[in-house]
């Protein structure tokens, strides 16, 4: 009687526990909400953690255990720089992955017989052991450890993932023939079967993702989020445990929300991103007409000098300078000057979704001045100097004017139409997507060349002295 | 079996629910919740927490899983509040 007490505390503690994620996640999708969404949420995995350890069976090892992972996971999230979120983001699905990965791993274990319950722990296991391994990888391109695309090395991740289904395949026909009787299959067999599983799942991580594209991380980073949810998920059906298929699926599916939202940002499809990569959707060798003209920072003073509005628009290379100070202070200034200042912001700038209203943030922009393109773009003619900040692919106006061109199509800022554009880089070596880009050959253009940072530092001086 | 079932009944359930809760979140968030998402991945230290730790391989598994997913929980709503607490109206 004691004992079906407990077990009902714990499901009426989990219905409770769900309740708060929900409303955790729905005040999350609310910017005057969203702090306080993530404390209702945080108390909600307070509660289902504790309705859980009331019947716990190994305190010292639980505690020590739990303890160890606080002490990791608060050093990493307090000491990391806002810069560097999308690959802590990474890292931290992956481990998402690698829990669910030996959760199914002992619960597969303790399986004495071949049942039907053992393809949840197959199902499981993949999930949960490409999720870790794909993650590790994107963490790798986006802390630019690992560059370059190996031709050969895509070829052969392509080959080994239909190897992998095919075993996959495979291994579940195996389990349901086990299942229903036939004695050819006995439980040491799918036990083999099962190694070789946790092994293949590990390596068909790396090959989904080492193939693809740095420029496609905030997509690859959506994805793998959902992964996480989805192996969460997978675990609490293999466990009977509600609370971790409500909250995986929850996480699966904001994932998968944001997957798509990337997506179509790029306006690609998910199979172009994955398996098809920008090298392969045909090149554009088109010429491009016009001169590049580069400017000094002194003339840049005088011509955002004589702005009385501008645009700013943020890319990946403002987060590599780490200017999003100065490129505050550049804002605040030219608002003191008389020039109304707004940043337009697109989707898939930076290396993971929502990347630059996050630095933004850091430096105290506030997020009323953030546009989206499908703001901005209809006023754009009346912005005096659109200053475009190591933002390359995301303002191509080729995705506008060029129906040949591999980015056609996709939703960009069009700066090109602003009065005059001013883009800072580094120098002119093209964009993630490897596309050349007219904008810097247009009539209305100036180059500013040099380090982000630097450059809008001389800027800034200019208008103090 | 009909627990199964009942359990995939609550699995799609959960996953439209998660799909129209989302849809309509504005881009500034997006980061925040991913990372706040990632957090609740960390759920699976409520099913790591029951883990059998009867041989030295599943202590070390379950040891392993509380370990990872307790980073996820502590980690994740930790660099959220840290994010959010940046986000400010003028």
């Amino acid at each position: 009687m004691m004992e079906l007490d407990l077990n009902l505390l714990q499901q009426l503690g989990y219905i409770f526990s769900a309740i708060l994620f929900i409303y955790g996640l729905k005040m999350l999708s609310n910017e005057s909400t969203a702090a306080r969404g993530n404390v209702v949420s945080s108390i909600g995995m307070l509660f289902a953690v504790l309705v859980t350890v009331i019947e716990i069976v190994n305190p010292v090892l639980v505690l020590s255990a739990v303890l160890l992972g606080a002490l990791i996971g608060s050093a990493f999230a307090l000491k990391v720089k806002m810069t560097s979120i999308p690959e802590m983001v990474a890292l931290f699905n992956g481990f998402g992955g690698l829990s669910s990965f030996f959760l199914a791993w002992s619960e597969f274990n303790n399986l004495s017989a071949i049942s039907l319950i053992m393809v949840l722990s197959f199902m499981t296991v993949l999930i949960g052991g490409i999720t870790f391994s794909g993650s590790v990888v994107a963490f790798f391109k986006l802390s630019e450890i690992l560059k370059g695309n190996n031709n050969f090395l895509n070829k052969a991740s392509r080959w080994f993932l239909i190897f992998s289904f095919l075993f996959v395949i495979i291994a579940v026909i195996q389990v349901i023939a086990g299942g229903l009787g036939y004695e050819f299959i006995d439980l040491a067999l799918i036990q083999k079967i099962f190694i070789a599983l946790l092994i293949i799942s590990l390596f068909a991580g790396l090959a989904f993702v080492l193939p693809i594209g740095g420029g496609d991380m905030p997509v690859v980073i959506s994805l793998l989020n959902s992964f996480s949810g989805i192996a969460a998920a997978s675990a609490g059906v293999l466990l009977t445990n509600t609370a971790l298929i409500v909250a995986g699926c929850l996480v699966g599916a904001s994932g998968l929300v944001l997957t798509l939202i990337m997506a179509k940002s790029m306006n690609r499809t998910l199979y172009n991103i994955f398996f098809v990569g920008y090298e392969s959707s045909g090149s554009s060798a088109a010429e491009i007409d016009g001169e590049i003209k580069p400017i000094s920072a002194e003339d840049a003073y005088l011509v955002v000098e004589a702005a009385r509005s501008a645009l700013i628009v943020p890319g990946y290379g403002m987060a590599v300078a780490q200017a999003q100070h100065v490129v505050k202070e550049l804002g605040d200034l030219l608002e003191e000057n008389g020039c109304e200042v707004s940043y337009g912001i697109h989707p898939v700038a930076g290396r993971m979704p929502g990347h630059m209203n996050v630095l933004l943030a850091e430096a105290n922009v506030s997020y009323d001045n953030l546009l989206e393109p499908k703001d901005i773009n209809p006023t754009m003619e009346t912005v005096d100097i659109a200053i475009v900040i190591g933002a390359n692919d995301v303002v191509n106006p080729s995705a506008t004017e060029e129906p040949g061109s591999p980015i056609y199509g996709m939703p960009i800022l069009e700066v090109h139409r602003a009065k005059t554009v001013m883009v800072l880089k580094r120098s002119m070596a093209s964009g993630f997507a490897g596309v050349q880009n007219p904008l810097f050959f247009k009539e209305n253009s100036r180059m500013l060349f040099g380090d982000a940072k630097e450059s809008i530092s001389k800027l800034v001086a200019e208008f103090k002295d | 079996m009909e627990i199964i079932l009942l359990l995939f009944f609550i699995l799609i359930l959960a996953i439209f629910l998660g799909l129209e809760l989302i849809s309509k979140i504005p881009s500034t968030l997006h980061t925040p919740l991913m990372s706040g998402a990632n957090a609740i991945s960390g759920i699976t230290l409520v099913g790591a927490l029951s883990l059998d730790t009867g041989s030295n391989l599943q202590m070390i598994l379950a040891f392993s899983a509380i370990t990872f997913a307790s980073i996820n929980v502590f980690g994740g709503y930790l660099v959220t509040n840290r994010m959010l607490r940046m986000f400010k109206k003028k």
